[in-house]
């Protein structure tokens, strides 16, 4: 929906699900329950990869963690430089160790950052399981 | 490949529903 296009169902779609800025996407369930937002302008292949982490954290919600793992990695391949990549080898590596209970996942996951992405917060996140 | 929005968000949150498929509510200043 569209400020210009329909400014009734902006308005009260927006006051329903708490969008007051735009553009503002939202990930709904099947239930229409918001599960992941997305704020701002961002170029194509961050807003992609944003979006394909909105979908990730959707299986890591609902515990189906094979189908997260495949869902975070494919940003790491897929999108390597956006800016939700880091991010997303984290909940990879989370995923695996969720879905397999060895923690080896978890050290693999805290050398990669050691390879790519050491400047950012999630590496430093990662680094305790080093 | 250009995405087809649609805007009967009513209708299409009852599809998300009956198909447990979920949906993308885009909120945005000007028609694409």
């Amino acid at each position: 929906m569209h400020v210009k296009d329909d400014a009734a169902a902006f308005k009260k779609y927006g006051e329903q699900y708490n969008a007051h800025w735009t553009p503002t996407v939202l990930e709904l369930d099947s239930n229409g329950e918001e599960f992941y937002r997305v704020e701002g302008f961002l170029p194509l292949d961050d807003f992609l990869a944003q979006l394909m982490l909105g979908r990730a954290h959707m299986d890591f919600k609902q515990a189906k963690w094979a189908e997260a793992e495949k869902r975070f990695r494919e940003i790491v391949d897929q999108l390597p430089k956006a800016e939700a990549a880091p991010e997303a080898m984290y909940w990879a590596g989370v995923s695996r160790y969720k879905g397999t209970q060895d923690a080896t996942a978890l050290k693999e996951t805290a050398k990669s950052f050691t390879q790519r992405y050491k400047d950012s917060s999630w590496a430093k996140k990662a680094s305790i399981w080093a | 490949m250009p995405i087809k929005f649609r805007h009967d968000v009513e209708k299409v949150l009852k599809e998300a529903k009956d198909q447990n498929k979920p949906v993308l509510l885009d909120f945005s200043a000007a028609p694409m």
